[in-house]
């Protein structure tokens, strides 16, 4: 019964597929933003972005300075 | 390609998760963190003044800086809603990884790993400063701390969510390992402000960032829920 396996692994790989498209790619996009967010506002050093966000830096207790 | 809806809805919930989150932040930071750094800066300032004097400089060079008051607020809430904004987006990663909440108390329990993970274990190390504190080189302090957070929140989810006891324990190791390793020190460790006002706001800012960290964790529960 040669047609199962290929069934089955048809489904399986339509099942993988549909996990990156559900959730892997989405979540990566969303972390990648965050991350370029947090950046901005916590690490930039460029001393205007620095100022701005000193005190929100001070309380989280990004290593500022 | 891949799914937008999906996308969509992560990111308008963590886009309101970030406003509330950010603008509950600023308001509980006037209870304590803020007079506190207020406070501190004066030391500060005064410390500078009494060095400029002494070595008789006075070439006078500053960036821009929001004004005190209204304007430094308001820069401080955009700062804080930029972290909220990306803390959410982070913490909504997760969920959509590993399933979507179907409860805002579930949201919290991410949010009291997010306060462990960014805050609580790099402060372990770092504690947070009030300006004028002597500190080791910025970027030995922001490696330490970047590598720390990593760690911190691989260990966590190898302990919560390992199925062998081998790999729990692996995750426990991960979560002592940069405290064995220690933090940067100053050289010549110092403060222009007094010891108290500092224990003041290490206090100040570990209440402030639970109640950022739960309201990130309760909020994104509720905005992005699972639909039933």
């Amino acid at each position: 019964m040669p047609s199962t396996p290929v069934l089955l692994d048809n489904a399986q790989t339509q099942a993988r597929s549909e996990v990156l498209k559900d959730k892997i790619l989405p979540a990566m996009l969303a972390g990648i933003l965050g991350l370029s967010l947090l950046y901005a506002a916590g690490f930039a050093e460029a001393a205007q972005v620095h100022n701005a966000a000193h005190d929100g830096r001070h309380s989280a207790s990004f290593p500022c300075h | 390609m891949f799914n937008l809806t999906t996308f969509r809805e992560l990111v308008i919930a963590a886009l309101w998760t970030g406003l509330l989150a950010g603008l509950l932040l600023t308001a509980v930071q006037q209870i304590q963190v803020i007079p506190t750094l207020l406070q501190a800066e004066v030391y500060e300032e005064n410390a500078a003044a009494a060095v400029v004097a002494n070595a008789e400089i006075s070439h006078e060079h500053h960036e821009w800086q929001p004004e005190n008051g209204w304007e430094r607020t308001i820069f401080t809430a955009v700062a804080n809603i930029s972290l909220g904004v990306g803390f959410a987006l982070l913490i909504g990663a997760v969920m959509c990884l590993r399933g979507r909440p179907g409860h805002w108390r579930t949201g919290l329990l991410w949010g009291l790993a997010g306060y462990l993970t960014f805050f609580v274990a790099p402060s372990l190390g770092l504690p947070p400063e009030v300006p004028g504190t002597e500190a080791a080189k910025l970027a030995d302090r922001q490696s330490w701390w970047l590598i720390t957070v990593l760690d911190t929140g691989f260990g966590l989810s190898l302990l919560a969510f390992a199925l062998t006891k081998t790999n729990k324990f692996f995750g426990a190791v991960l979560l002592a390992a940069p405290h064995l390793i220690g933090a940067p020190q100053p050289e010549v460790p110092g403060s222009a402000a007094p010891a108290e006002l500092a224990q003041s706001f290490i206090t100040a800012t570990v209440f402030a960032n639970a109640v950022f960290w739960l309201a990130i964790g309760g909020l994104m529960g509720q905005f992005y829920k699972k639909e039933s």
